[in-house]
C-alpha cells in the first residue's frame, strides 16, 4: 500500500506546515528521511537543493520527486494531491468564514503562537542541512575529525556575503556548487 | 465582475493560464509568488480589489500549506467559487509536478557520477547559507517584538526538535494552542495584541 503511505504522509507534510517557504522543510524531513527511509539525509539534502532552483514550493516539489522514486508518475500526483488536500479543504472552509463574518482571530491567534515555533523547527532541519555538508553526516554526536574545512570557509564566506549583500538564493547556491566544482577540477581537496 | 464580460470557458482558461504560468516561471517560492498574483489579479485584469487581495493573502497565511497554493485556491475561489478554486489549484500544482518528475528520474540516473556529487555537496553548502540565512532574520524578527512569549516559544522549540526530538507535530499544536489562549485571554496580553500578518 505505498500509495497510501505517500498520500497520507503528504497530507500530513500540508497540514502541519504553517507559515510557508521552509516550514515544510523539518516535516518532510521527519515523513520522507525519519519515519519512511524513502530518502536519505543525502537525497533529502539534493531535493531541497533541486527545490532552491526550479520553481514551485518546496513542499510539493518533495512530494513530486518522492512519488516519482517510489511510485512513479502515479506516485508523484498521489503525493502532489495529498500534500494540497488539507489547503484545499482549510483554505475554502476559512474563506467561507471570512465572507460571512471577516473575523479569523482565533487563526490569528494561532499564527502568533506558531511563527516563533516554526523559525525554530526550521533552523532544527536547516542545521541537518548545514552538519551534513560540514561533516557529512546530519545527526549528533559529529567527529571533529569528519570535519570538511572546505565547506567550513565556503559557508562562512558565502553566509557573509548573503547577509551583506542580500543576492537572490538561486546566485548564492550556483555559485557555491560551481566555485567548489572548479576547485575539485583543479586538484584541491574538498 | 468578469463573468459579465467574457464566457465561462474564457474565465476558466484564463484562470488556468494566469496561474500556470506564474508557477511555472516563478523561482523562489510564496514570497516571490503572491506579489505577482497581485499584479496579476489586481493590476492587469481588474478581477480582485486591492484591499480584498491583502484579505486573501492574510487568510493564505493563516492556513496550513504553501502559501504559493493557498494564495491560489482563494483567486479561484473568489472569482469562480469551487470550480475556480480547482481550476487554479489544478494550474498552480501541475508545473511542479511535471518539472520535478522528471527531474527526479534525470536525478536517479546522474547522482553518482563524480563531478554531480561535487556540485550537489556545493550546492547543499549554499543551501545551508540561504537557510540559515533566512532563519537568521526570523529570528531577529522575533526577538525585535521584544515580547517575551514569543521569544521563550521559540527557545523552548527549538529545545523540544533539535535536543529532546519531540514529535514536531506536537509542538506545532501546543504552541498553536499557548497562541490562542494568549490572544483569548486579552488579560494576559492586554498591553500587547498579536502583531497581523507574516514573518518576513
Amino acid at each position: 500500500m505505498i500509495y497510501w503511505q505517500l498520500f497520507w504522509s503528504f497530507i500530513q507534510i500540508g497540514l502541519f506546515s504553517f507559515g510557508g517557504g521552509y516550514a515544510a522543510l523539518p516535516l518532510i524531513q521527519k515523513q520522507v528521511v525519519t519515519v519512511h527511509g524513502w530518502l536519505t539525509i543525502q537525497e533529502f539534502s539534493d531535493v531541497v537543493t533541486i527545490s532552491q532552483m526550479t520553481p514551485g514550493p518546496i513542499s510539493l516539489n518533495a512530494a513530486s520527486f518522492v512519488g516519482t522514486r517510489i511510485g512513479g508518475v502515479a506516485g508523484a500526483v498521489v503525493a502532489t494531491v495529498g500534500n494540497v488536500l488539507p489547503s484545499l479543504i482549510i483554505v475554502l472552509t476559512l474563506a467561507w468564514f471570512y465572507f460571512r463574518y471577516r473575523s479569523l482571530k482565533v487563526m490569528q491567534g494561532a499564527l502568533y503562537g506558531l511563527r516563533p515555533a516554526v523559525v525554530a523547527l526550521i533552523a532544527s532541519a536547516g542545521l541537518a542541512i548545514l552538519f551534513l555538508a560540514l561533516f557529512g553526516k546530519a545527526e549528533l554526536p559529529i567527529s571533529s575529525a569528519d570535519i570538511s574545512w572546505f565547506a567550513v570557509i565556503m559557508f562562512v564566506l558565502a553566509f557573509i556575503y548573503v547577509r551583506v549583500k542580500k543576492p537572490n538564493p538561486i546566485i548564492i547556491i550556483a555559485l557555491s556548487g560551481g566555485i567548489t566544482v572548479l576547485l575539485g577540477l583543479i586538484g584541491i581537496p574538498i | 465582475m468578469p463573468e459579465k464580460k467574457i464566457s465561462k470557458a474564457a474565465l476558466y482558461w484564463k484562470l488556468f493560464s494566469s496561474t500556470f504560468i506564474l508557477s511555472a516561471f516563478t523561482v523562489g517560492g510564496g514570497y516571490v509568488i503572491v506579489p505577482l498574483m497581485r499584479k496579476t489579479f489586481v493590476e492587469k485584469l481588474h478581477w480582485i480589489e486591492e484591499n480584498e487581495m491583502m484579505d486573501l493573502i492574510a487568510i493564505a497565511q493563516s492556513a496550513p500549506g504553501p502559501i504559493a497554493v493557498n494564495t491560489s485556491i482563494l483567486v479561484g475561489y473568489k472569482i469562480a467559487h469551487v470550480p475556480g478554486a480547482l481550476i487554479t489549484l489544478l494550474g498552480t500544482i501541475l508545473p511542479p509536478l511535471i518539472i520535478l518528475t522528471l527531474l527526479s528520474y534525470v536525478y536517479s540516473a546522474i547522482k553518482d557520477n563524480r563531478i554531480v556529487k561535487t556540485l550537489f555537496f556545493g550546492m547543499g553548502i549554499g543551501v545551508a547559507v540561504v537557510i540559515l540565512d533566512a532563519v537568521t532574520s526570523m529570528a531577529t524578527t522575533i526577538i525585535g517584538t521584544k515580547k517575551i512569549l514569543p521569544i521563550i516559544l521559540m527557545i523552548l522549540a527549538f529545545i523540544a526538535t533539535y535536543i529532546l526530538k519531540w514529535n514536531i507535530v506536537i509542538i506545532i499544536i501546543s504552541c498553536a494552542i499557548i497562541g490562542i489562549i494568549a490572544t483569548m485571554l486579552p488579560l494576559v496580553c492586554k498591553k500587547n495584541p498579536p502583531k497581523e500578518g507574516g514573518n518576513r
